[in-house]
This record gives C-alpha cells, structure tokens and sequence, in this order.
C-alpha cells in the first residue's frame, strides 16, 4: 500500500512545535500535513521519566490559539498533565496530523521535497523541521572504557529509580536532567555522587516571584538571537538547574549536597577501571554563582527602573556554592561503590532521515533564526532558534508567527 | 559591554583573536597546533631546554628567538640549583597562562586592567617522588593561585575575569585534566 501525496508544507513532528506551526500556516491558509512518528506529545508519552514536571509554571505555556486555563497558573504540569495539554491543543486547532507515520527520508527535488515514509511518500514545497532538540541522549566517548558490571542508563531510558541496582549511583551532568535525577535517585537510598561541569544556577524562586516570571517580565526570554553576544555559546549552554515542584524549592549543588549527593569535577578520562575527574570543579561552581549574580543584578536593575520594587520583596543574593576541600579526582569503579552511572550530558536532535545536505561539520542544521540554508525548508524548538524562550513551550509561538511568515512569503516569491 | 570605540588598551589584540576564532571555526586542519620543545641533559639534575619552533595554521613557524630555560633542583635535594625545578616551571606556565587569558578577557569586556599579579603555590609531598608511600602521588596534592589585581571594574567583573581565564586557559586544562603521554626511546 503505497500513497503518493502532495501538499504545500509537510511539518515534521506532532509536539508544541510542529502544532504551534500548523496553527500558523492554517491561520494563512496555507495547506500542510503534520507528520508524527507515534501519537501527538510522543516524546513526553515516551522517552521521559516518570516523575518529571515542566521547568516553567504553567500560566508560561501560551501556543498561539491557547492557553492554560486551569486554576493553578503558578504550579508545574506533570507528565499526564503535558501530555493532555498538548493534545488539547491538537484537537483545538483541528491540526492536519497523521500519526504513526515514521519520516524515513527527506531529499530535496525540482520543486520541493520528497519526503518519505512508513506510510508512503510526500511531496511539498516547503517543510518544517519540528522533530525536537532532544531525540538522542549524549554519551561521552569514554563511557565505551567504564568495566562491564557497571550499569550505564541514559535519561531517555531511565523511568525511576527501582530500575537500579542498590548501590551508589553516578549521575554525570549537573544542569536540569542531571540535578533533579540526582535529587530523586539520592532520596531512593542509592547514594549519589555527581559529576559537575558547566552549569547554570538560578533560583527557582526570586524577591517572592518565579524566576521565569522574571525572565519573562525584564524582557530576557525575547531577547533575539541576532542581537546577543555570542549566539553559538547561547544555543550551547545547559539548561537552567530548575524544576518544577509543589515545594518550589531550588535545585541548586547546595540543595543536593544538603541531603547528602557527593560532588566530584567533571569526568575527564578512564584508566583502567579508575575514572578521573578534572580538578575544574571550585571553577565551574564560581563561574556559575558569578554568572547567577550578574542576572540577579540585571533583574534587581530591572525592577527599579520599571517601579515593581514595591510589588515584590527585597533584593537578595544567594550563597556561594560550597565545595569539599579536596574533592576526589579519581574513583575506582572496580571498588564496588558505583553500581549505575547516568549519563545525564545532554540531547542533541536525530536528523537520520535528513538526506538533503544542510550540516555543519558538527551534525547540526545550519540555520538563520530557523531558516534553514535550502529553500523553503525551516527549523522550530532549537535551543535560542529565534529568542531566549524558543525552545520553551512558550517560546514556539512567536517563532512560528515569524517562520510561517517567511514561508509564505518563499511561496509567493 | 560597548562596541563603539573603546579608550582601553591592556596590549591585547582582541579583534585579531576574534577574527582568528572566526575564521578556524570552519577550518580545523589550520587550527591544529604542534608545541615543542627541546631538552638536553647537562650535568646532574641540571638540563637546558631550548624553544624555537612550533607547527600551526598549516605550516612551520620559528620565533622570533630562539628562548632557553635551565632547570634543576635546590640543594636540599642534593642538586647545584643551577635553575627552577620543574615543578616550579609548570606554576610558571600556569601563572603566564592565567594571566594572558586575564588580559585578553579584559579586553575583550573593556575592562582596563592596571596591574595583575599572581602568587602560586603548589603542595607536594615528597614521599611519593621518593617512593616511601605508594598512597602519595608524585605530583602536587593541590595547586593555590591568588590574584591581586587593579582594575576599572567591579570585584565581582574582576572575579569573573579570572574565572573565564581558567575556564579557556590550555595549562589550567593540561594540569586538571588527564593528557595521554607517549615518551619513546630513539
């Protein structure tokens, strides 16, 4: 059985990307197709754990053509909740998906694309990579050296903590992924050590308002991808060390350190069954509260100039975080003290079935703010796309309104 | 930070730097480097190590001298301390190494620098060069770094200067990170 479809857009991938988009094109009459692999909100249903909640309060999810409207704005949508809200979604703006229709290949053509799948082929003039940032869970080269009898778990297979062995647990990675898992895996009596490198520390509470209130508010999450500094280093950075919690607590090292998680630098190398940890850690914690401080000061700026210092409450600074006076730079695993190492060091994005020739020497799609370098192809949910927020839930709207516009303009030209 | 015209001048030039990462980003057969460096046993513990050429952006390069550094060891451990001991010349690269990626960074944020100046310590116990305790390890068991430094900024722009120097600095990576080493016999 084999189909052989035309349409002006295929949009790749049923998530808040891919529908916020459709919203747009059908809102310019533009015909398209939303091609999902599984069912909408797949991801979420599928390669998450059990416990995870959104990092940003629920009021902050506003897709074009929808909203929260739920009692609760300031809490955070667990799993079943995410999932709903984006299947709502998909239902309220009657978005065109086929579902379980896996892409197995993209080529370009005379007049377009074809694009190819398990359920037959397509043909349009114009695409939209919305396949997410997030597909393939990053694991370091020397993961390939660490001895057999110990357990490697990436997050996009971890559920909770009963899949592991009772023991100690190594959880590599620090920002959001690694921070709220050591948290979790900790609490489960598996003693956690956590390997730190780069991160970023924020509260998750400010003078008495979310910190993505903040954000949101000073104007940070709109900043635009053409007027930073260093666009590359933005779209690199790890993800904020939030989560989204009924205690609204922070999840910063001292919150974990404070129940007891180890914390050892970065994981360097394997020497035999010794792993070794660079003695960067004191470094990467004073570039993190340092980088803390600075936006602080900017939203501490902000608010005096903008006369809300008498809605909230006063400025405060957080403390530095506290290291061991000689952390261990090396570990061996053979010693039986590490059963499980999780490999919480990032997502990068599956473009297996893109065969049309639009990669960087590192495997990413070249991009201008979602323009992708082949005509009439477009880009959505990248870590800092368009703006600080496009890879937020929140952040696909505006980058669709803009993308969609584009489109239609290619369409016409 | 301004882009417009800025009066601070730390000798540092940022633009050539900037340019350089621009133009090796999508060339990385020219970014790769090759560092040497020569040494010839003289008498004892006392060598004299020579530097005059290196490898990088596709070709050969000499210095503009030829620079030579004596090493030996103090007369506590028996030597004529004829020049630094080797673990006081890796504090040197260290320290040089800080302090350009501190000037460069300055200048790069407008920060006018004034004066920099570094103290090193390094803790050792000798009980591991000397085989006495196999638990002790030969190299240092911690590294100080301390900074005075004079500038046109804030002490948290300052701190934040010498944190981004350690976080690009290739010694502060040699010294904290495992370096496969291959040492061959001719």
């Amino acid at each position: 059985m084999v189909f052989d479809r035309r349409v002006t857009t295929v949009v790749i991938g049923g998530g808040h990307a891919g529908l916020a988009m459709s919203h747009c094109l059908t809102g310019r009459s533009i015909d398209h197709v939303v091609l999902e692999r599984g069912e909408v909100a797949n991801t979420w249903k599928t390669e998450r754990w059990d416990s995870l909640r959104l990092l940003t309060p629920n009021w902050q999810s506003r897709l074009p053509g929808f909203g929260y409207d739920g009692d609760d704005p300031d809490g955070f949508r667990k799993m079943p909740e995410t999932i709903d809200f984006i299947c709502r979604y998909a239902e309220a703006i009657s978005a065109p998906v086929e579902t379980h229709t896996t892409v197995t290949s993209v080529r370009r053509t005379d007049a377009g694309y074809q694009v190819v799948t398990d359920q037959g082929d397509w043909h349009c003039r114009t695409m939209v990579l919305a396949s997410g940032a997030s597909n393939i869970a990053n694991v370091p080269a020397l993961a390939a050296a660490v001895p057999a009898h110990i357990a490697q778990v990436t997050p996009t297979e971890y559920r909770n903590p009963d899949q592991f062995a009772d023991g100690g647990v190594m959880v590599v990675g620090a920002a959001a992924t690694g921070a709220q898992l050591a948290q979790e895996i900790h609490r489960s009596g598996r003693p956690v050590t956590v390997s730190v490198g780069e991160h970023v520390r924020v509260p998750r509470n400010y003078r008495g308002r979310d910190i993505q209130w903040w954000m949101d508010r000073a104007g940070l999450m709109d900043e635009r991808y053409d007027e930073i500094d260093d666009i590359n280093r933005a779209r690199r950075l790890p993800s904020l060390q939030l989560t989204g919690s009924d205690d609204r607590n922070a999840l910063d090292l001292n919150s974990l350190t404070g129940i007891g998680i180890k914390l050892i630098g970065r994981i360097a190398g394997m020497n035999d069954s010794k792993a070794q940890f660079s003695g960067s850690l004191r470094n990467m914690c004073a570039l993190a509260d340092l980088k803390m401080g600075r936006l602080l000061d900017t939203i501490d700026e902000w608010a005096s100039a903008n006369d809300v210092d008498g809605e909230v409450e006063p400025a405060e600074r957080f403390a530095p975080t506290e290291i061991a006076d000689d952390p261990p730079l090396g570990l061996d695993l053979a010693g039986g003290e590490i059963k499980t190492i999780l490999w919480a060091t990032g997502f990068r994005p599956d473009y297996s079935w893109l065969d049309v020739p639009v990669f960087d020497r590192k495997g990413r799609v070249r991009h201008d703010g979602g323009i992708v370098g082949s005509p009439g192809m477009y880009l959505m949910g990248m870590q800092f796309l368009r703006r600080r927020k496009s890879s937020l839930i929140d952040g696909a709207g505006d980058d669709a309104r803009d993308l969609s516009t584009h489109l239609a303009a290619h369409l016409d030209g | 930070m301004s882009t417009s015209e800025s009066t601070v001048d730390n000798g540092v030039n940022v633009k050539a730097l900037l340019g350089a990462r621009e133009a090796l980003t999508d060339a990385p057969d020219a970014a790769q480097f090759t560092w040497r460096a020569s040494c010839e046993w003289k008498n004892g513990t006392h060598s004299a190590s020579t530097i005059d050429s290196y490898f990088g952006l596709g070709e050969e390069h000499q210095h503009k001298t030829t620079f030579t550094i004596d090493a030996d060891h103090p007369e506590v451990f028996a030597s004529e301390d004829l020049g630094a001991s080797p673990v006081e010349i890796v504090l040197v690269g260290l320290a040089s190494c800080l302090t350009a990626g501190i000037a460069a960074v300055a200048q790069h944020r407008d920060i006018q620098l004034r004066s920099v100046k570094a103290t090193l310590e390094g803790g050792m116990n000798i009980q591991g060069i000397l085989g006495i305790d196999a638990d002790v390890r030969n190299g240092f068991d911690g590294i100080k770094v301390t900074y005075d430094i004079d500038a046109d900024a804030t002490p948290d722009e300052i701190k934040a200067l010498v944190a981004q120097s350690q976080k690009r600095s290739a010694v502060y990576d040699v010294i904290t990170n495992p370096t496969n080493i291959t040492v061959e016999v001719n």
